[in-house]
């Protein structure tokens, strides 16, 4: 299997100097984008296979590539196979829908050559073998991604999303490379079998988890390290944001479970709580960022840092009762995370699509200028309210079945014997409740403001609908979000072999049990069953519509609004994205946000009109990133005389420096 | 399994039918209370059949969503209450969806109802949408407090197994029930727009909530969304009297006399349940929007507390 699948990515590369040659003909876009979605379609094939076919085996190669002693180590395991069907159902849709998307692309030059390597950089990762080749390949596809996010590079902000990107990407890296040369230890084997052959002391393997932590958890997004993203994920064309955010982050999930679940042995207990209290802080403050955003692409950047949070909390409590000894309840925790990031990248790929195509056709992204949409563009509205609907978790959908899981797991936790873990988890719970319920107000306010109500501008008065190929990808994915609602134990039966290779056990069987129920532990205990409440809920309301038809009445009169008898004509006074986060704004903003709502009136007698003005302060970003940017500047400031120097002071410098090595090198001796 | 199935389908009839009497009568006890008559006790079967027939008067931009939504809304709130145990714990279709479901199912309701609010684009729409998310937020979170307390004690979320283990006798009392019970009672009157959160009878707008959320339905719309707040406040008051006041409820063994004895517990405590309701809303008075928070976040509080207490002793 990994051969064919080493073909597919040697296609993707291929096709990146094809794009370039290519260049600016009015043909490049439909080749580049079909080829990427034929390989990753064969891609996600190869992952399904390996899922369910030789459990187990995992089939490897070793190329000459790389250092010259090592080589190029490629594996698919359960693991990869896993990621790999993420990532290439993320790259097929996202290709199939840039087949109509990408036609509006004023600038295809600085697109299409990046975007196969893009796409292959994500396939390396997860194949990888070895931790030189992983960090190549991780590296490749924080580079690509970053030239993507400076694709549209005019506008000034896209430039600091990209600095400030490339800034976070290198630095964990960095915090990568230490973490495995702390792994390979001084021998230098950098093959993962070698690495999981060794076991690492308790402070090594803790400062690994560390870096781990900072590394893949930059990269994914938890907040603190989470600044990056809401710049960078937007400012990417709208089929690369949706890969950024349904795909990227969950390859850098996927660096955290190869290291922290496969590589690095058997888990303290202590460990967990690091991870739940990071999930647990990253789903709430994700989610209260996403609803002060007014930027649509913003608002579901900041969101995909709440859903980083719920999967980090299944990955902390998969680690605390794997490190108790608990397995059957970690298989629980590791698949509901598992399954959260199978569901995320669909309905963040949906929505992301969904907003692209709203940018597309009106060329807005701010929301205050949208409004109405659901007229004009019925059928994206109706896509992306099933995505809204996922994401908020609720039933039947998909997102629903993950957090349920995630639940379930925390209800396990009295049964962990540290009493760091029994006050944290139920506090993580909580966090995880609150992020639940305040994810269904941010997408009441995404949908509302965008699709419902009157248009706010005449650009979203004049919307078109959008076009059949991104059209097609969008009802693919939410198609998707129902089965995998519905039908969640196909999916958590495909996960088995994953939890059974990490952890060594599994959920119970899914597949035979009665109306497709989901069952975690035990039927006395709990269960779901998703196709149920959906043709319960389907039923109840069509029976009560045709009864209703039926028996009583089914006249209907179009008149003006009723709005307590003074409807206003103008669409300027419909609740606006911002006023309708004013509630949520003063109940947490004025704690997290230092929300604050300034109001200017004018002088008495002056016709100028009051002015509201709110402000909102990132505490992170000042408590952070501000401090350490300023370091920097003044640093270099200081430096920067250097650059003014005679010969003779440079010379001195260089003489310098070599004593003083010298010297260090004797005493070290 | 037929005769499940007919009990089944009589407890998905008798909520529906019994939920607008209850209203009713709350209306009723709260006049009496004011030394007012009242409306007759069978008024909102009257105004359900009265608005059914009406024709719907619809905005100019109100789009397809907004005219499907109140089936959503009802089929959502109908399933969840039909999913709650009133007379018997053995529900036959309990295994399809447990607790943590069924909030979710009136989550995915109020979801809805809320972009109704938003769908004409009117000031009060939005001004109702946007507070009821921010008490849903706090609300919400509240009751998966209470669920995960009771989870831990009954040692499921399955609610026919819990009802039918608060039922059992080797509960006893215990400090996060308690908890538990005052949490969930202060979660029940936000949810159901009661006063001090919200007032049901209100026509002023600025005041108000769930009423300014659906102010621009009419006809069978309304009737269908005021059916729907109807069952819902049944539905809570059952979940309060199956876990807490589990008394007479039917258990495993279904012999005719414990159902009847259980149907008859039940309009009991149906009975008391409003009327408790009518005797707390007469005596207080309602809060200002953003004292809501406070009175939410309290309920969340006791929530983790009681959900800690289990975590650290399971005799709590």
């Amino acid at each position: 299997m990994i051969i064919e699948a080493l073909y597919g990515v040697a296609v993707l590369l291929v096709l990146a100097p094809v794009a370039v040659a290519l260049g600016a003909t009015s043909r490049a876009t439909p080749i580049v984008y079909g080829v990427t979605l034929v390989v990753t379609l064969m891609l996600g094939v190869i992952g399904v296979a390996s899922l369910y076919g030789e459990t187990g085996h995992a089939t490897s190669v070793t190329l000459p590539l790389g250092l010259p002693w090592l080589g190029a180590h490629l594996r698919i395991d359960a693991l990869s196979a896993f990621f790999l069907v993420v990532v290439n159902l993320g790259g097929a849709t996202a290709s199939l829908y840039a087949l109509g998307y990408g036609r509006h692309e004023e600038t295809p030059g600085r697109v299409l050559p990046f975007y196969p390597a893009y796409l292959a950089a994500m396939n390396l990762v997860v194949l990888a073998n070895d931790a030189f080749s992983f960090l190549v390949a991780w590296e490749f596809m924080s580079l690509t991604s970053w030239a993507l996010v400076i694709a549209h590079h005019r506008d000034q902000e896209n430039m600091r999303a990209g600095y400030v990107y490339l800034l976070m990407a290198s630095f964990g890296t960095l915090t990568l490379l230490l973490a495995f040369g702390l792994l390979a230890g001084a021998g230098g084997n950098y093959a993962f079998d070698a690495i999981r052959a060794a076991h690492p002391s308790a402070a090594l393997a803790a400062l690994v988890l560390i870096l781990a932590l900072i590394g893949a958890g930059s990269k994914a997004g938890v907040v603190p390290l989470h600044a990056w993203l809401p710049l960078a994920h937007p400012a990417a064309p709208s089929q690369v944001s949706a890969l950024m955010s349904g795909v990227m982050t969950k390859v850098a999930v996927y660096g955290f479970v190869r290291i922290v679940f496969d590589l690095l042995g058997a888990p303290q207990w202590w460990w967990s709580m690091l991870v739940l209290a990071i999930g647990g802080i990253t789903a709430a403050m994700g989610v209260l960022y996403a609803l002060m955003q007014h930027d649509l692409k913003r608002l579901l950047a900041y969101h995909t840092v709440e859903n980083i949070g719920i999967i980090f909390i299944g990955l902390g409590l998969a680690l605390a009762f794997k490190a108790e000894g608990l397995e059957w309840a970690a298989a629980l925790a590791l698949t509901a995370a598992l399954f959260h990031v199978f569901n995320h990248s669909v309905f963040k790929s949906l929505l992301f699509f969904g907003a692209g195509s709203v940018l597309s056709s009106t060329g807005e992204r701010d929301m205050e200028h949208l409004g109405g949409l659901i007229h004009r563009m019925p059928q994206t509205a109706f896509v992306f309210l099933v995505g809204c609907v996922a994401i908020s978790a609720l039933p039947p959908l998909n997102g629903f079945v993950s957090e349920w899981l995630t639940f379930q797991a925390i209800l396990l936790s009295p049964q962990l014997s540290s009493w760091g873990l029994k006050l944290l988890v139920p506090a993580v719970g909580a966090l995880l409740a609150l992020s639940a319920a305040l994810a269904a107000a941010c997408f009441v306010k995404a949908f509302g403001v965008t699709f419902l109500g009157r248009p706010r501008t005449e650009a979203a008065a004049k919307a078109e609908e959008t076009d059949s190929n991104s059209l097609a990808a969008m009802v693919f994915l939410a198609a998707l979000c129902l089965v995998a609602g519905v039908l969640p134990g196909i999916f958590l039966d495909a996960l088995a072999p994953v939890s059974h290779a990490l952890i060594g056990a599994r959920m119970p069987h899914q597949a035979g049990l009665q109306w497709l129920t989901i069952v975690p532990i035990a039927e006395s205990r709990s269960s779901y069953n998703g196709l149920l409440v959906f043709l319960f809920v389907v039923m109840s309301g069509t029976l009560a519509a045709s009864a209703i038809h039926r028996l009583a009445s089914d006249k209907l009169r179009r008149g003006p609004a009723w709005d307590c008898g003074y409807p206003d004509p103008s669409p300027a006074t419909q609740y606006t994205a911002s006023s309708f986060a004013q509630p949520i704004r003063r109940v947490y903003g004025t704690l997290v946000f230092r929300a604050r709502e300034i109001g200017e009136m004018p002088p008495p007698g002056a016709m100028t009109p009051a002015k509201l003005h709110v402000d909102i302060r990132d505490l992170i970003w000042d408590a952070a990133y501000a401090p350490i940017a300023n370091l920097i500047a003044v640093a270099t400031e200081k430096l920067n005389v250097l650059q003014f120097l005679t010969i003779r002071r440079y010379l001195t410098l260089v003489f310098a420096a070599l004593v003083l090595l010298l010297l260090v090198l004797a005493i070290w001796q | 399994m037929i005769r499940d199935f007919a009990l089944q389908c009589t407890e998905m009839l008798l909520v529906l039918l019994l939920s607008p009497l209850l209203t009713g009568f709350v209306r009723k006890v709260k006049a009496r209370l004011l030394r007012r008559q009242g409306p007759p006790l069978l008024q909102p079967y009257r105004d359900l059949v009265r608005l059914m027939r009406k024709e719907v008067v619809l905005a100019e931009s109100a789009s397809w969503l907004f005219r499907v939504i109140p089936y959503i809304v009802f089929a959502g709130t109908w399933v969840a209450a039909a999913l709650v145990p009133t007379f018997r714990t053995g529900l036959m279709f309990s295994w399809s969806a447990d607790l943590i479901a069924i909030i979710a199912l009136l989550g995915s309701a109020r979801f809805f109802l809320a972009l109704a609010g938003l769908d004409v684009g009117t000031a009060f729409g939005g001004i109702g949408s946007s507070r009821e998310v921010m008490i849903a937020s706090l609300a919400e979170p509240a009751m998966l407090m209470i669920v995960f307390t009771l989870a831990l004690i009954a040692g499921s979320t399955q609610l026919s197994t819990m009802a039918a283990f608060m039922a059992s006798s080797v509960v006893g009392l215990r400090v996060s029930l308690a908890l538990g019970l005052l949490a969930l009672i202060m979660v029940a009157i936000a949810e159901n727009a009661r006063i001090p959160v919200d007032n049901p009878a209100t026509h002023l707008e600025l005041t108000m909530v769930h009423e300014a959320m659906v102010l621009e339905y009419s006809g069978r719309h309304l009737a269908l969304i005021d059916l729907a707040s109807e069952l819902k406040l049944l539905l809570y008051v059952s979940l309060i009297g199956c876990l807490f006041t589990p008394w007479g409820i039917s258990g495993p063994v279904e012999t005719p006399q414990a159902l009847i004895i259980g149907v008859i517990a039940y309009g009991a405590k149906l009975a008391v349940g409003g009327f408790l309701l009518a005797v707390f809303e007469t005596a207080i008075a309602k809060m200002r929007v953003f004292r809501v928070p406070e009175f939410l976040g309290a309920a969340l509080m006791l929530g983790l507390l009681a959900t800690l207490l289990m975590f650290v002793s399971r005799s709590l």
